[in-house]
């Protein structure tokens, strides 16, 4: 892993790092989701769950973001065999994956405030926005990191060399893909 | 070879070591200014019906003091010996991400300074000054804080403050945790590690994952006061009592964060002034990590009551009791280490005893608490603030101080005058004790906490004056401290690599050690090196050059988006938030693109 | 990122002994079974018979998922016990705190 630096356990630094965060990360999520569990149903007024929320739609994100961490993998494969070709055209993959879940999102998001649902609206404005919005924010960072990543690539300075650093660039991602499992499943099949 | 004067090489320093002097200073600076801060408290409370300090100023004295020492004094202060000792008792030349580090000590810094500046700015806000401080209390109970009932800037400042603290903090916690795993010296299993190495690592998986259930109580209140969200508001069915949950899932594991470190000062200092190895080792750092789990399943009690209802009230207070357990076992595990030794009184080891005794009597009246109907008569009395004040200031303050004594000579190459230390901490010890032991008979008279007078009545004149006295009393240690401090750059005993007869890998090199740390990362075979193998610890020279990294200002400058991204939401200007994003972006993509090898 | 010369190899990646890499064919029938998993948890949603059951039911399935993204796209499986570990324990703790706080607002009840 890394020349002449003696390391305990002999794993890349990085990488228990990026483990460390994504537990620490479990925690942020879990009290986001938390919230949202324990005020489910108690708004006072609507717009309610089944009001707005549109499971053929996100459906599609959900599919387009599981895609995604499949495009993902397939890049860090790539970039350790040094296919360099390939590598770029599954980043580029993702990030478009990305950018398609986040259009979604904003479509969605208008499309709610259209019909009268906002931050301040109900609990569940408040709770969904927040909770939904915070992996959001997630995804956008996850897709200015796979560009920066396809810059450096299209420059010529990713290589194989780099593995460790696009292993954890797809761990972060198929980290937001795993939250969002667990916020398609609890925020919108169990309403 | 980079440039290891002047402020610029401060600046951008990424050196564990002068990290570490630099949260300790930092740090100790904020603990004069909470210090202040108690003692115009007491001096408030020093006679009943006192109008000295107004309400409103002397709430946000007790929110300040609250928040500073907890957050800008005792962390950072422990976090200071992480930094600037835990390399050097693993045997590393620094810790995983020296950048990371610098990171985490501006961003404290700046944090610190943006929510001080409170004090300040109120005229920026139409108010006066001394009036927009945070005033809602350390623990800043909803809806209390909520926009309707504190529509000034205070707790604004205040949960933006924190937000910007939680990120040093989570980004120190990820560090230790990579440094103590995968950076420790060969031969240096995980049993073998210094016990104030092994309670870093467990606070540091603490902090990593209480922070981010405040960072998200702290939004939804964000939330609430700034875009009219209800998260604590009945108004739309929203409740109150989550802002109590939320914070306290992370406020007990963060008194846990509070007392382990000087347990782990506790558990290297008694051993080497009694000369004999900490009795049962093994057992001492289950317990510490014992602590850490069970610290998770206790948080309600602090909302015995708040109307959880009988089960909630019974699993948490049986909880509460449980975690009494591991921490006794520790207590014994120490007087066994003195059992027998070779007792030598240094003022390193008198703090430590007297952490013992002092953290005894705070876990006593936290046993008093466990249980729901005693604390029905405790709570939001000043019992509790007995309760808390010697764990605070009797365990982690005393423990602090021990380690401050101990590892004085090695961070500056001389040792603290030892009669002046022995001043400092005998008025120390009686100070507290008067400061501190009257407020459970306050308390049990009726005194509620977080009052600026209380009426002649009630009784408790005369002991909130022995009170005073006793804070004053730990003011004028203080001052013999400082004293000593400045005395010793210039006339201090000069300390070789081991004043003490340490065990541990930190005393096998110069006092300060040099820059590069170990000329060769030594191999250890045991918990005490040494004491066990002395002739194979010794340092023979560098061989060759020794690769140092250069300092970066990447980390600073990322920090400085910081405050200027809270600003902004603070000043209700939408271009604060473009800059300050900037900054951070731009020191964030020129950290990861610079060169640097560790 | 390449400026961390401290932590690359100058060689092409090649996977270390006992920790073989799975193929892009393993990576593809991932994704098509958390592609059929979703069809699934979607017709559970939409067809009434399955009402039921449909909270464990999608628990269960939406676990799986979560279970084969981290173990085979997270590569853990493969990997070093002491992720595991590393992620594993404030996993747990987040789930606990998670079904604490439930238990304390009533959406879980002991009958």
């Amino acid at each position: 892993m890394s020349t002449g630096h003696h390391t305990s356990l002999g794993l890349d630094s990085r990488k228990i790092a990026f483990w460390a965060f994504i537990g620490s990360e479990c925690l942020l999520f879990g009290s986001l989701i938390s919230t949202y569990l324990v005020y489910k149903g108690k708004s006072l007024v609507g717009p309610y769950p089944h009001d707005v929320l549109n499971i053929p739609f996100t459906s599609f994100s959900t599919f387009d973001l599981l895609m995604s961490s499949l495009w993902m993998v397939l890049a860090l494969a790539a970039v350790q065999r040094n296919d360099m070709k390939w590598a770029k055209v599954w980043l580029l993959g993702t990030a478009l994956g990305g950018l398609i879940f986040l259009g979604g999102q904003v479509w969605e998001f208008s499309h709610f405030v259209r019909e009268g649902l906002t931050l301040h609206t109900n609990l569940f404005g408040a709770t969904f926005f927040v909770l939904t919005g915070t992996h959001g924010l997630h995804v956008a960072v996850g897709v200015l990191w796979l560009l920066t990543l396809l810059v450096r690539a299209l420059q010529g300075k990713l290589t194989s060399a780099n593995a460790m650093t696009v292993e954890i660039t797809g761990l972060y991602w198929h980290f937001v893909d795993v939250i969002w499992i667990v916020i398609f499943t609890l925020v919108y099949l169990i309403q | 070879m980079s440039e290891r004067t002047g402020w610029k090489s401060w600046l951008t320093t990424v050196d564990h070591k002068r990290i570490g002097l630099l949260y300790f200073w930092t740090a100790f600076g904020f603990f004069l200014v909470g210090g202040l801060e108690a003692l115009l408290i007491r001096t408030q409370l020093a006679r009943p019906e006192n109008h000295l300090i107004s309400a409103q100023t002397y709430n946000q004295l007790f929110t300040m003091h609250g928040t500073t020492m907890v957050f800008l004094a005792l962390m950072p202060l422990s976090v200071a010996l992480f930094n600037y000792i835990v390399p050097l008792q693993i045997g590393a030349r620094d810790v995983a991400f020296p950048r990371l580090n610098a990171f985490s000590y501006w961003v404290f810094l700046l944090g610190g300074l943006f929510m001080n500046l409170s004090w300040f700015v109120g005229p920026l806000f139409h108010a006066g000054t001394l009036s927009v401080a945070p005033n809602g209390g350390w623990f800043g109970y909803a809806n209390l804080t909520e926009r309707q009932y504190s529509p000034g800037p205070n707790i604004d400042f205040w949960l933006l403050g924190l937000q910007i603290l939680g990120v040093a903090s989570l980004a120190g916690g990820f560090n230790f945790i990579v440094t103590i795993l995968n950076l420790r010296a060969p031969g240096m299993k995980m049993m073998r590690l210094p016990v104030f190495s092994w309670m870093t690592l467990v606070t540091s998986f603490l902090i990593i994952t209480a922070f981010p259930v405040i960072t998200v109580a702290l939004a939804f209140l964000m939330f609430d006061r700034f875009f009219g969200t209800h998260f604590y508001l009945t108004s739309a069915g929203g409740d109150p009592v989550l802002w109590q949950h939320l914070f306290w899932i992370f406020g007990h594991p963060e008194v846990y964060i509070l007392i382990l470190p000087a347990m782990g000062v506790v558990s290297e200092v008694l051993p080497t002034f009694s000369r004999k190895p900490l009795f049962g080792y093994t057992v001492v750092v289950y317990s510490g990590v014992l602590i850490g789990f069970l610290g998770w399943g206790v948080w309600s009690h602090h909302m015995f009551s708040v109307g959880l209802g009988p089960i909630a009230d019974s699993v948490f207070s049986a909880t509460t009791m449980l975690i009494a357990v591991p921490t006794g076992v520790k207590i014994f595990n120490w007087i066994g280490t003195l059992w027998g030794g070779q007792i030598r009184f240094t003022t390193a080891m008198l703090f430590s005893l007297g952490f013992i005794a002092m953290f005894i009597i705070g876990g006593l009246s936290g046993v008093s608490h466990a249980s729901p109907p005693a604390d029905l008569q405790q709570t939001d009395t000043y019992y509790v603030v007995a309760h808390i004040h010697y764990v605070l200031f009797g365990g982690t303050v005393l423990g602090l101080f021990s380690g401050m004594y101990y590892w004085w000579p090695k961070m500056t190459g001389r040792k603290l005058s030892e009669p002046l230390g022995q001043v400092h901490f005998w008025l120390t010890l009686v100070g507290m004790n008067l400061a501190f032991f009257p407020m459970h008979l306050i308390g049990l008279l009726g005194m509620p906490r977080r009052i600026y007078t209380y009426p002649a009545e009630l009784g408790v004149g005369n002991l909130n004056l022995v009170s005073t006295v006793g804070a004053f009393l730990i003011a004028v240690a203080l001052l013999v401290f400082i004293f000593n401090l400045w005395r010793t750059r210039t006339r201090g005993e000069i300390a070789g690599n081991d004043p003490w007869g340490g065990a541990t890998l930190e005393w096998s090199i110069p006092s300060p050690p040099p820059v590069h740390n170990f000329d060769a990362i030594p191999t250890v075979h045991g918990r005490m090196p040494l004491w066990s193998e002395p002739e194979k610890m010794k340092q023979h020279g560098p061989v060759g050059h020794m690769h140092v990294p250069p300092g970066s200002i990447w980390p600073f400058v990322a920090a400085c988006g910081l405050p200027l991204l809270a600003s902004s939401l603070l000043t209700h200007r939408l271009w604060l938030v473009f800059v300050g994003g900037a900054v951070l972006l731009v020191g964030i993509y020129r950290w990861a693109f610079e060169p640097f090898e560790v | 990122m390449s400026a961390d010369s401290a932590h690359s190899d100058s060689s092409p990646h090649v996977a270390p002994a006992g920790h073989a890499h799975p193929g892009a064919a393993v990576y593809l029938r991932i994704a098509v079974i958390l592609f059929m998993l979703t069809v699934l948890e979607v017709g559970i949603f939409y067809v009434p018979a399955f009402h039921p059951i449909l909270v464990p039911a999608l628990l269960i399935l939406s676990a799986i998922k979560f279970t084969l993204v981290v173990l085979f796209y997270m590569h853990l499986k493969m990997d070093s016990k002491i992720f595991t570990m590393i992620f594993g324990g404030p996993l747990l703790l987040a789930t606990a705190v998670m079904i604490g706080l439930c238990f304390l607002f009533g959406v879980l009840v002991i009958r």
